[in-house]
């Protein structure tokens, strides 16, 4: 490592109003080094990437790249220094070929004044190829996968010859495989002297891939050190104050009858002759790499997509689901991966949220019983622990957290007996997880059944009975949970 | 605990509105002579009854996140097949059923269309904009329908309590659409719908019935504005209603709700009509360049939007 850091924060604090979201943090990043920050949602990750690339004013401090004191006011003068930021919601423009994203706003231009289009595709090809990405760089942003957009959002940090680059978040839309060609991708950046901030919720990546990682708690610096010198437990122990030997370690309950029974469900090619059931007082994973049909499944029992044939049992009673509605009359409940996109209405309030699928029951002749409505949510808010000022307030200023709390509570009220949780915990922090975690054990205890969707191992392996591994929309496999280890699932993921 | 405290049902946003429109009432009384008249305040209900009663089935609409552009092409729907009828000697009662079951219709077809052919609302409605003017002009072969029985026209002039009928027609309609937005289970399908359509669905809604309901309410509003408008005018007139659904659309926005759907108030609205009436008949009054009050309108229209956006991101 070398001497002088790239990029130096000394002492930035950052006030909002109501809350310090940085109080006097430092971080170094030397040239090649990838530096991952952790810490639980609103430890003030993201205010800092966000004074970084210029999006926020620091309120006291000072950013110094290669010793020279700077000031970042803007987007475009973060990218002049060569600051580049990869977000979760990529800023590429979708219409548009990745040729043309990679030179926007700058395109050569041949002696007639035409741009000069073979100049454009040559060179993205290019830094694609350098990166081993394989893809035609006419292709429009559109047309590929969400791994692969992301991909390219890497590649033209790259080719706007970026210094720095923040990665946030960058796994949470990738499969185990493409994780890894995301690595290799950032091990080039590092031999090519390029720095990297690494964030992420899942610990075991940063053991992987970086150098050093920076503990925030509070807006606060904690501790800044090298991984090869920690380990997981201690990294948690600094970020939430406490010490989680074991986050998974839940209580299984003795199973019930039987609640659920799929038979042969198709549908077109994402669902090929799956049969499964499920039994009171259990999980049933759902495990399989991205795009293996584990939320085309969920979604076909539960009436949001039509199926071609195949039969749904409910304690052993056949019906068909063709609407939401009828699966909710049945007692399910579906908490979707995409919370914000499907699962809530992000303006309205905890409290409209929390009854939404059940006014039928606490309504006269369509009229809401509004002290009871009020009640409902009281009640969930105060159990569930949401962190709330006021159950009117609107669920699109909740934490991710919180707000699938909020979920869970709309299904409680429905008297759900079945919840199906498709990554109930993407993009929560470690904290928020291990409530998630335990209120489902509590739904065991009652009773209910529960169908956990996670790509992610370690939580399937530690919450599930049973899991059923997919595989390109099939599922030959259902594993009990004697038999789990991440060789086997991992194997028959991938079709082996 | 503010946990436990019931909602604050009268918003901030609503609350400057009410203050503006006392603040202008009470200057335009003291600037004019005639604006604190009787007369002048029947006619400005008069006026504004119309505009109101559509705006609020737009406020419906958009509060689902939709729009409905076909809203003035339908009051001239309404005007035009209320007086055909009325001339070809059917009864009051039955011709305005079946002057407002047409505009409902029209407002039903748009929701299917929207709905099942999962057309961008603008579009299907200015479709229906273009062909429902069409239809009127077809019907009255772009002529005025005059010699409407006096029996029909007399209702606009009724008077009741001091205040014209129009009034009442739409205070009724205030009052069951606040009722519908604030009390009811379609009125929180709506809301979560404008808001968060796949969540909605998700959630059991049914969102055909919540596409179509709201148009066809839409249309149905529109229809009783045409009517009590060709009341008031006295003939059946093809190009009525021209132009309101910017009226309507206006009174919506600047009443406080939200074009990406998921918010509004029907108070918002009522108020928002009342600002942009008074605003014409107070400009009218004091000799001000109708251009001039287009104009104000316009910015009026912009910065109350504009100044929502400093509230929210105040907030945040």
């Amino acid at each position: 490592m070398e001497t002088r850091p790239f990029l130096e924060l000394k002492g930035i604090s950052k006030q909002f109003p109501g809350v310090k979201a940085l109080d006097n943090v430092d971080l170094a990043v030397y040239p090649g080094e990838v530096h991952a920050l952790v810490g639980e949602n609103g430890a003030g990750k993201s205010t800092i990437i966000k004074i970084i690339m210029g999006v926020y004013l620091e309120d006291e401090g000072t950013i110094t790249i290669n010793g020279e004191q700077v000031t970042i006011s803007n987007v475009i003068e973060a990218n002049r220094l060569g600051l580049a930021a990869v977000y979760q919601d990529l800023t590429l423009a979708a219409d548009l070929s990745i040729g043309e994203n990679f030179f926007m706003g700058q395109f050569p231009r041949k002696k007639n004044g035409l741009i000069d289009w073979n100049h454009v595709y040559a060179k993205t090809a290019e830094t694609l190829k350098a990166l081993n990405v394989d893809v035609d760089p006419r292709l429009r942003i559109t047309e590929l996968s969400p791994a692969m957009q992301e991909m390219v959002a890497i590649a033209k940090t790259v080719h706007k010859k970026s210094k720095l680059v923040i990665f946030d978040e960058p796994t949470a839309l990738l499969s185990n495989e493409e994780v890894e060609i995301l690595f290799e991708i950032i091990k080039k950046l590092k031999a090519g002297g390029i720095s990297v901030i690494y964030i992420s919720h899942r610990l075991e990546e940063i053991f992987t891939i970086s150098d050093r990682v920076t503990v925030l708690k509070d807006g606060q610096h904690v501790k800044t050190l090298f991984v090869k010198d920690t380990n997981e437990d201690q990294l948690i122990s600094y970020m939430v104050g406490r010490s989680l030997t074991d986050m998974y370690n839940i209580e299984h309950y003795p199973k019930g009858e039987e609640l659920l029974r799929v038979e042969a469900l198709n549908r077109g090619k994402t669902i090929k002759n799956i049969s499964f059931s499920v039994k009171q007082g259990e999980i049933f994973g759902l495990f399989g790499l991205v795009g293996s049909g584990r939320t085309e499944v969920v979604r076909a029992i539960y009436g949001a997509d039509p199926i071609d044939s195949g039969s749904v049992y409910l304690k052993g009673k056949q019906e068909v689901i063709k609407h939401p509605s009828k699966a909710i009359s049945l007692g399910i409940g579906l908490l979707p991966e995409d919370r914000k996109h499907q699962g809530l209405a992000l303006n309205q309030s905890i409290n409209h949220n929390i009854n939404l699928a059940s006014y039928k029951a606490i309504s006269r002749f369509n009229f809401v019983l509004g002290k009871k409505e009020r009640q409902r949510s009281i009640d969930s808010v105060q159990r569930l622990k949401v962190k709330t000022p006021s159950i009117h307030q609107l669920v699109g200023n909740l934490s991710g957290g919180n707000q699938q709390k909020v979920i869970i509570a709309k299904w409680l009220c429905c008297e759900s007996k079945l919840f199906i949780f498709d990554e109930p915990t993407v993009g929560i922090d470690v904290g928020a997880k291990q409530e998630i975690y335990k209120l489902i054990e509590q739904l065991t205890k009652e009773g209910h059944a529960v169908i956990l969707i996670s790509s992610y191992l370690p939580e399937v392996m530690g919450l599930a009975d049973r899991i059923g591994v997919l595989h390109e929309g099939a599922m030959p496999h259902i594993v009990e949970r004697e038999a789990f280890s991440e060789k086997t699932l991992l194997r028959y993921a991938s079709g082996l | 605990m503010r946990l436990f405290s019931k909602k604050n049902k009268f918003r901030i946003a609503e609350g400057n509105l009410l203050v503006i429109v006392i603040v202008l009432m009470v200057i335009l009384s003291f600037a004019t002579k005639n604006f604190f008249t009787v007369n002048n305040m029947r006619n400005l209900v008069r006026q504004t009854s119309v505009n109101g009663i559509i705006a609020l089935g737009m406020t419906f609409v958009i509060i689902s996140g939709g729009i409905d552009l076909s809203v003035g092409s339908v009051v001239g729907v309404a005007s035009i097949v209320v007086a055909k009828l009325l001339l070809a000697g059917t009864g009051i009662f039955p011709a305005i059923i079946i002057a407002l079951l047409v505009c409902a219709l029209l407002g039903t077809l748009n929701g299917l269309i929207i709905h099942y052919g999962k057309v961008p609302p603008f579009i299907a409605t200015l479709g229906m904009m273009q062909a429902a003017r069409g239809i009127v002009m077809l019907l009255s072969n772009a002529r005025m329908i005059a010699g409407l029985p006096k029996s029909f026209t007399g209702f606009a002039q009724l008077v009741f309590l001091g205040f014209p009928s129009l009034f009442f027609v739409w205070f009724l309609v205030i009052v069951i659409t606040f009722v519908l937005t604030t009390k009811t289970v379609f009125g929180r399908s709506i809301f979560a719908y404008g808001s968060n359509i796949e969540a909605a669905r998700l959630s059991g809604i049914n969102t055909a019935k919540v596409t179509i309901s709201v148009y066809a309410m839409s249309g149905l509003l529109s229809g009783i504005a045409g009517i009590l408008m060709t009341s008031r005018l006295g003939n059946g007139i093809p190009t009525a209603g021209q132009g309101y659904e910017m009226d309507a659309i206006a009174s919506a926005v600047v009443g406080g709700a939200s074009l990406s759907g998921g918010s509004g108030t029907i108070i918002g609205t009522v108020l928002g009509a009342l600002l942009i009436s008074l605003i014409q008949n107070g400009g009218n009054l004091l000799g001000i360049n109708a251009f001039i009050l287009q104009i104000i309108v316009g910015v009026l229209i912009v910065a109350s939007v504009w100044y929502d956006q400093i509230r929210k991101t105040a907030k945040n």
